[in-house]
């Protein structure tokens, strides 16, 4: 039997809270991180929400309590403090940091400098600063994590779009299982853009108001920034050391939809394929499973599709499900690792997220998720989606030990 | 485990190459930049499709496509990509659009097709591949982690019998400029066959795309086999290095005597050269081949590097415009790739005859 591989610290940053804590206390108390955009020049200001990290790139390095001044893009500092918050929460040494393993995954990296550089590049070549474009490529994040962090051991970048960091994750897993690493720190970071809203809305599925995931009216997602990560230790570690830790990671899959460049399909197929496999590889019924973290933009095509999905896998009686992008919005590279946090803090404090501005379900799913705050739940599996362009689906599954 | 090459696909700036021969002579390019020549891609991509692709797309899914039309599958069960820079030309495009457009009445298309996934996810689409899509973006270890990632694939589950495994990048003219502004190419060369003469700083600016078709089984049609495949990030000092290298070496149990032809990332530039020649000094080995001169640097252009050790390794030889002193290696049984980029990724790839 494979070895288990397991999870031993979490951080996370997001438009709720800047660490694991506020985060959860957020979602306790239905605080959303929605607000206008701030951070960075657009005329969307003040007509398209966003959900926002609330600090300055400034402020942001001061929570990073870096000591060396660096060049850091704002993706960059986002996922250096959560990778901070990870490691420490796995109280891992400096030797063990040093030999661990490092996957993130962005969707545009660098692009919050690359945007203003290249307005000014347009204009005169040999014009703007230099420092502004190097940090352009995806890379760029997770070596700054990197050598923030000290770590020195096999590190490389997923990039799937909306999938990129449940990818992370399942990739970091894989490496431990193959005995390529004994310690992975995974997870994925992506901030606000200029590039990215007017992409979303170029494409007409932003939300003037607030996402209302799994609703008849539903009307577009709301995009988001932050990241989040995750330490996995091999089994052989977690007895050795009899650590705490979260649970472990008992099954996933990727999946390709291979329908359309943004569209899914009719029937969900990559999405059914997902969760189908992820069950498989975790050897687990349908019916074990106790929450479903659902990818839920609130846009008209994914809902319905991962409804029907999830509805070819568990039939008409699912198990309870919410969508808590309304909390943190739609993070693209970080959603993943975020809501795997998320999936994990509810198994750990046996609570159930609600899935916040639901009203009435959709026509042809019926599916009615979790509204109000569940405490006192015995989860003992919970199965989380991340969808991205180019149909990449996946699904991961958390379990207890 | 070993994972066998049963088909390729390659768009470089080598036509012939590209097509499976070492030519007499290398094409020559004057100045510092070396462009792809491109194949009729409407053999390839729906013309429909072809007319919305950015240039990285076509390189990167007429590769991946061609590889799959030089093999026997039709679906593989998994298609892994590795790119360092992703949709430049489609990034750059949106970017325009944005600020001509003041932010109002965008046209979506250069914006998804600026998605680092989607030369897997468009190969995908073509080829009704539902399996595992995976896109690497690393700098100089994005193909080395599609690589890796390729052979744990073809280990794990008894039904994942192959895998489309590439890398693409493009060279845009703005993107040369702002490299040019960097430090990256040289000014003064003559042409791409005159790289190592007289060492300077700064080398030749390149593109291309690199597919393979891996498959976990030896097939009659197998041009060579991947042993493996490691990366190494930021060595304090070329003792590290060498360190690395012997590492992955004894893991493999072998020395370097065992190699007929390493295949390094030399590319003209002083400071990046240096490192090579150090390390191998360490080793007391001075046999050494280089290929940037035929591709030019880019961040996956070990991809291409892994092409020519393929065709090395079928045809038992390695044309002596490959060897730094000039010899022809009649003899290629073994290929070791040794790429770094700028001293922080270096990538190790041991090939194998079938």
């Amino acid at each position: 039997m494979t070895k288990r591989v397991y999870i031993s610290g979490i951080g996370m940053i997001s438009s709720i809270g800047k660490n694991v804590d506020e985060c959860l206390e957020s979602l306790i108390e239905n605080r959303t991180g929605l607000d206008h955009i701030k951070y960075f020049n657009s005329i969307h200001q003040g007509v398209i929400p966003v959900c926002d990290v609330k600090y300055s790139n400034e402020e942001l390095f001061d929570l990073t309590d870096c000591d060396k001044k660096g060049n850091y893009t704002r993706t960059s500092l986002l996922g250096m403090i959560a990778a901070k918050e990870a490691i420490a929460d796995a109280q891992l040494t400096a030797e063990e940091i040093r030999n661990s393993s490092l996957i993130s995954a962005t969707t545009v990296g660098g692009m919050d400098k690359t945007e203003d550089f290249f307005n000014e590049f347009l204009v005169d070549n040999y014009k703007p600063k230099l420092r502004n474009i190097v940090g352009h490529d995806c890379a760029d994040s997770t070596e700054a994590i990197a050598d923030f962090i000290g770590n020195k051991g096999m590190i490389t970048t997923v990039s799937t779009a909306c999938s990129s960091s449940i990818n992370s994750i399942m990739l970091g897993t894989r490496l431990i299982q193959h005995g390529f690493a004994e310690r992975v720190i995974v997870g994925g970071t992506d901030s606000l853009t200029r590039f990215t809203v007017n992409g979303f809305n170029s494409l007409m599925i932003l939300d003037k108001q607030a996402c209302k995931p799994f609703d008849k009216n539903r009307n577009g997602l709301n995009i988001g920034e932050g990241a989040a990560f995750l330490v996995l230790e091999s089994e052989d570690i977690i007895k050795r050391s009899g650590k705490k830790h979260y649970g472990y990671v008992s099954g996933f899959a990727n999946a390709c939809d291979a329908f359309h460049q943004t569209a899914s399909s009719p029937d969900g197929q990559g999405a059914f394929l997902a969760m189908q496999q992820a069950l498989i590889s975790a050897q687990l019924e349908p019916n074990q499973i106790d929450y479903i973290n659902v990818h839920g933009t609130g846009t008209s095509n994914n809902d319905l599709t991962e409804g029907i999905a999830m509805k070819r896998i568990f039939g008409e009686t699912l198990p309870p499900f919410s969508s808590t992008k309304p909390f943190t919005g739609h993070t693209l590279g970080a959603t993943g690792a975020i809501e795997a946090v998320i999936s994990l803090l509810s198994m750990h404090h046996g609570i159930i997220i609600p899935n916040l501005n639901f009203s009435e379900p959709i026509e042809e799913t019926q599916l009615i998720p979790v509204t109000q705050i569940q405490k006192n739940q015995n989860l003992k599996h919970v199965l989380s989606n991340s969808f991205g362009f180019g149909g990449n689906n996946s699904s991961i599954i958390f379990s207890k030990a | 485990m070993q994972a066998y090459i049963t088909s390729t696909g390659v768009i470089s700036p080598q036509a012939e190459i590209n097509a499976g021969n070492f030519p007499e002579t290398p094409q020559l390019y004057e100045g510092n930049r070396l462009k792809c020549v491109d194949p009729d891609y409407k053999e390839h991509i729906p013309a429909a499709m072809l007319r919305r692709m950015g240039r990285v797309l076509k390189l990167g899914v007429g590769a991946g496509l061609i590889c799959l039309k030089n093999s026997s599958i039709e679906v593989p069960d998994g298609i892994i990509t590795g790119t360092g820079l992703g949709c430049v030309e489609d990034s750059e495009n949106f970017l325009i659009s944005i600020k001509d457009n003041n932010e109002n009445f965008l046209t979506p298309t250069p914006f998804i097709q600026s998605t680092h996934n989607s030369i897997s996810g468009q190969i995908a689409l073509f080829s009704k591949c539902h399996h595992y899509n995976f896109t690497y973006v690393h700098r100089s270890f994005s193909f080395e982690s599609a690589l890796l990632d390729a052979l744990m694939q073809l280990d794990e589950k008894t039904e994942t019998k192959n895998m489309l495994v590439g890398s693409a990048d493009e060279l845009t003219d703005r993107l040369f400029i702002i490299l040019q502004r960097l430090g990256y190419w040289r000014n003064d060369i003559e042409s791409n066959l005159h790289l190592l003469q007289p060492s300077s700083k700064g080398t030749i600016a390149g593109e291309g795309a690199s597919f393979f078709l891996l498959s976990n089984t030896k097939t009659p049609d197998c041009h060579a086999a991947i042993a493996d495949v490691a990366m190494f990030y930021k060595p304090e000092n070329t003792e590290e290095t060498k360190k690395q290298i012997q590492a992955f070496l004894d893991r493999n149990n072998i020395s370097m005597n065992d190699v007929d032809v390493v295949l390094t990332g030399i590319n003209g530039d002083i400071s990046n050269d240096a490192v090579y020649y150090d390390t191998f000094k360490m080793f007391d080995f001075d046999n050494l081949s280089y290929y940037k001169h035929l591709c030019g640097e880019y961040n996956t252009s070990s991809a291409f590097a892994t092409y020519i050790a393929s065709l090395a390794l079928k045809n038992n030889t390695l044309p002596s415009y490959f060897n730094l002193k000039g010899k022809q290696t009649n003899k290629v049984k073994r290929v070791l790739l040794y790429n770094h980029f700028f001293n922080v990724n270096h990538s190790l790839v041991l090939l194998n005859q079938c």
